[in-house]
């Protein structure tokens, strides 16, 4: 008898390696006679390089080679963006791997010195002299269009990457036909994504076969190796990519980077394994910001409430070049999510991408999709304030109605299911939402201000048909492949093209595969991270894993079920139909006493004595899952803020998430992602944000100077959770790894903004600091 | 300038001449190979790796290698005893407490010693006494009640 595994929060099947120090990250790999490297980086935001002199650090004692762009940008090409996003008149300007005349962010790579070991390289760093001649710097997206602003690419005249539109219903005829029409400008500032562990690199390459291994912290090695092959000529099936165990990314280990590209050319320059791993600060200056959004955003509505149109205007910073996927992120991760969780008739995103001087943004955690939800749901308790009606009331009445099989919004997408009206009621149930405004009410009176805010999301992942990539311009497709592997002794190893880091997946997907066969987690091995050992993916992000991948082992699994099937039916001398299976058994039907095991299967499979006529040897099955829709989780949070009037200070009292991501495989991990989601999508709410001075200089360089959310700025975040299957998932699950970020930052901004209320405060840009509330609440002099 | 340096390591002695400058983390992942503890930041931080230095738990990128020189050092590899997980293990893998597991050497380092000071600690406490350590992964939920368990647990072991 098999314990039920399906929906069981067993423990992680991973932890063992993590608790005890064993597991090995980029940095933690040694190779013999490796060298290391130290990049060294602009201190300007914008110069002209007049010369670079090396030959000081080349003499050094321990230095085995100095190399400028001049030397890898003669033999490399330049680094690639992958998402081309169509009829946008987008420019790609060239991203050498390092840079040639010009420095364009502070933080671009110069020149790079390899060394005996660290402290020399670093030492050698400071040798080289390079002759700055400073250009003028732009920062903010909006001012970078501007006629006079600086030019950082020649081919990019205003600055711009890209102009997209996206239109649905009317837009226009909504807003001139409107009784009410709310708006205003909303600013995402930088994030840094702050995974724990910095970015590493370590490039082997082998003269003698022209084979190259790049072990590397990646959320998805097998891109990582389709472009090393295009930025470096070397054929693809000579390039292994690993990416061990891989220390959190949130989107920041999705790009493929300079830095790697320079420990390749060092690595087959210097006949030597190479090193490079970034310092934080140095990560900081080179490793992707996510967000930086300037949006004018409006809504429509009649005078009952009814959202009639959403329209908004979106400068969105690019960083000095186009990272991997960063021109997908603020048009189709966005755009598409302007009818939340609503039957809007009417919306329009004009999205412009800009260049400016500062690293280049790309995914982080939600992608588009927080800065999506922001806008819908802030506008939304405009509107509620605008008519003097309950925030839950004005959704209630919007609300798409509950659907299972597809419901079609203005911006193209087809959702897949959901409930919203159920979700809000399950959430304002559990949270007592009455009470709370009764309270709040009482407290006002008492000069005690608390704030409630609520989100009602809808979002979209599991990334995606193949088709629509294409169609939308992602430079690859967002299939995944899955190989499970019955060894004779009925283990089993499961190869997988994603690759998880953090997200668990070495014990949800057996758990698949124990639902699926009957054996026992332990039994399963899940093998991910090493090209040369799986099979093709295309990486863990946007909430696709298990959607996609997990989706692969399912299906894997049943072709191994119907193949064992038969060869049951074979040696119980039965027809295949009247074969029945249940937990790891197959026997006649009415005969479970006679079964085989799938055990007894695999090994009958594997030495083939006895096969039924036709089948081949081996227990073993391939599949390449190529999703027919998106999945669209869906879920209602609420916050509650206590503001101290006198100090400015904003603390969570309480925070419910009721999210809806399908069936859940194991809800422990499932809460654990909705915990790490809520909390980083409040940081930026309260103390985050990257901050750069008007010369381009990152103020905020060092976890010293950025204000990461610590363990005592958050109460216990309240979970629970519904069930909505995916109509087209074969184990109907949709995606949970970033539905906390989406939701959380605008619920928890949502809330301030509820208990700022009293004092006439409409608007404050994040973070929403003490100081800035304190002067807010004062500027106005108003309390009622 | 190199320094002879011993230090003991989870009760095995290390020796070699390092620079002056070397980081205690530093001479722990590449003198002792032990690369448990992290380094995930360059300004002290991120606590990824905090070691137990003569009893006291120290980011040991804050110290250098001849500081530590005499010293008995304790990392995460020599937590568990004889191979039985310490209950801050046991109960962070049961409590789910950690993700990418980046943090997590640290964090149960630091969560040892905040335990040998308060051995009931409220969640109030743990979240302030873990202010040192960052955890991108978790929202810190679950490593607070990994620490509560493991306060219980050691509790139930003492009686």
């Amino acid at each position: 008898m098999t314990t039920r595994i399906f929906s069981s929060g067993i423990r992680r099947r991973e932890d063992p390696r993590l608790i005890t120090g064993k597991a090995a990250y980029t940095d933690d790999v040694t190779l013999p006679g490796m060298a290391y490297a130290a990049i060294l980086r602009s201190p300007h935001a914008h110069a002209r390089i007049n010369s670079i002199d090396t030959s000081a650090a080349a003499g050094m004692d321990g230095v085995l080679a100095v190399f400028t762009g001049d030397d890898i940008n003669a033999e490399f090409n330049p680094v690639p963006c992958a998402w081309l996003v169509p009829n946008s008149d987008l420019k790609t300007p060239a991203h050498p791997p390092i840079a040639s005349g010009v420095v364009r962010y502070q933080g671009d790579a110069v020149a790079v010195v390899v060394a005996e070991c660290r402290y020399a390289a670093e030492d050698a760093l400071e040798l080289i002299d390079v002759d700055y001649e400073p250009l003028p710097v732009v920062i903010e997206p909006d001012k970078a269009m501007c006629d006079d602003a600086p030019q950082l690419h020649e081919d990019a005249p205003n600055n711009q990457a890209f102009h997209w539109v996206m239109t649905g219903g009317d837009v226009d005829a909504a807003f001139d036909d409107a009784d009410v029409v709310v708006g205003e400008r909303i600013l995402h500032q930088r994030l840094i994504p702050n995974a724990m562990e910095p970015r590493s690199a370590v490039a082997q390459f082998t003269q003698a076969t022209g084979e190259l291994t790049l072990w590397s912290a990646t959320q998805n090695p097998h891109i990582a190796r389709f472009l090393t092959h295009v930025v470096t000529n070397l054929p693809e099936h000579k390039i292994r990519v690993i990416a061990p165990e891989v220390g959190g990314g949130f989107g920041s280990k999705i790009p493929y980077y300079a830095d790697e590209v320079i420990a390749i050319f060092c690595a087959i320059k210097t006949g030597r394994p190479v090193k490079w791993t970034a310092t934080r600060s140095e990560g900081y200056q080179s490793t992707i910001h996510g967000r930086d959004h300037v949006e004018d955003v409006e809504l429509a509505a009649d005078s009952d409430g009814n959202i009639t149109g959403i329209r908004a205007k979106v400068w969105a910073g690019m960083g000095a070049y186009l990272s991997t996927a960063a021109p997908g992120i603020p048009t189709i991760l966005h755009g598409l999510m302007y009818s939340g969780a609503y039957d809007i008739p009417n919306v329009k995103a004009d999205v412009y991408g800009v260049f400016n001087n500062a690293v280049p943004v790309d995914a982080y955690r939600g992608a588009g999709r927080p800065e999506a939800t922001f806008l819908v749901e802030r506008l939304v308790d405009k509107l509620a304030n605008e008519l003097d009606v309950d925030p839950a009331d004005v959704r209630r009445k919007n609300f798409i109605p509950a659907f299972e099989d597809g419901h079609d919004v203005a911006t193209g997408l087809t959702y897949d299911s959901g409930d919203f009206a159920m979700s809000l009621d399950m959430a304002t149930e559990k949270i007592g939402y009455q009470e709370l405004r009764e309270e709040q009410k009482r407290l006002r009176a008492e000069g005690k201000y608390i704030g409630i805010g609520i989100t009602t999301y809808s979002e979209i992942c599991g990334l995606g048909p193949s088709q629509v990539a294409g169609a939308v311009g992602f430079q690859g497709g967002l299939w995944e492949g899955a190989i499970v592997r019955f060894h004779p002794s009925g283990k089993v190893n499961v190869a997988i093209g994603s690759s998880p880091h953090g997200q668990g997946e070495e014990t949800t997907f057996a758990q698949i595969i124990s639902h699926e066969l009957g054996v026992d987690v332990d039994d399963v091995n899940i093998m991910h991270g090493d090209t040369s050992q799986t099979p093709m993916g295309w990486g863990t992000y946007g909430s696709r894993t298990t959607a996609v991948s997990g989706a692969a082992v399912a299906i894997a699994a049943r072709k191994i079920k119907d193949k064992a099937t038969q060869i049951a039916a074979h040696l119980l001398e039965a027809a295949v139909e009247d074969i029945d299976y249940e937990n790891g058994n197959f026997f006649v039907k009415g005969s479970p006493d006679q079964a085989k095991t799938i055990q007894d299967i695999a090994l009958m499979a594997n030495v083939a004595w006895d096969m039924p006529e036709g089948v081949e040897p081996g227990l073993e099955a391939s599949t390449f899952y190529d999703p027919p829709n998106f999945t669209y989780p869906f879920g209602t949070h609420i916050a509650v803020v206590e503001l101290d009037k006198d100090t400015g200070r904003i603390d969570v009292n309480r925070y419910l998430a009721c999210d809806d991501c399908g069936p859940q495989i194991n809800p422990m991990i499932v809460e654990g992602q909705i915990h790490g989601g809520v909390v980083q999508g409040i940081g930026p709410v309260l103390c985050e944000g990257a901050v750069y001075d008007e010369d381009g200089q990152l103020l905020t360089g060092s976890m010293l100077d950025y204000a990461l959310p610590r363990a005592d700025m958050f109460p216990e975040i309240e979970t629970s959770s519904s069930v909505t299957p995916s109509p087209h998932h074969p184990l109907g699950v949709k995606g949970v790894g970033e539905t906390g970020t989406i939701a959380s930052t605008i619920t928890v901004y949502n809330a301030v903004m509820d208990a700022l209320k009293p004092f006439g405060v409409e608007k404050l840009d994040m973070p929403l600091t003490p100081e800035k509330v304190w002067r807010a609440i004062h500027a106005n002099g108003k309390e009622n | 300038m190199q320094v002879e340096t011993k230090i003991s390591i989870n009760g095995k002695d290390y020796e070699g001449e390092v620079e002056a400058r070397t980081l205690l983390v530093h001479f722990i992942r590449d003198v002792g190979g032990l690369t448990g503890a992290k380094v995930g930041c360059d300004t002290s931080q991120c606590g990824a790796c905090t070691v137990h230095v003569d009893g006291v738990a120290v980011k040991s990128c804050t110290m250098l290698a001849v500081q530590a020189d005499g010293t008995s050092v304790t990392t995460i590899e020599g937590l568990a005893d004889d191979g039985d997980l310490h209950p801050l293990q046991e109960a962070f893998w049961a409590k789910h407490g950690l993700q990418c597991g980046f943090c997590t050497p640290g964090m149960i380092m630091a969560a040892a010693k905040l335990l040998e000071a308060n051995p009931s600690p409220s969640e109030e406490e743990v979240r302030h006494g873990l202010e040192g350590n960052f955890c991108r992964c978790t929202g810190y939920q679950n490593i607070v009640r990994a620490v509560t368990e493991a306060a219980d647990a050691q509790k139930e072991g003492a009686e």
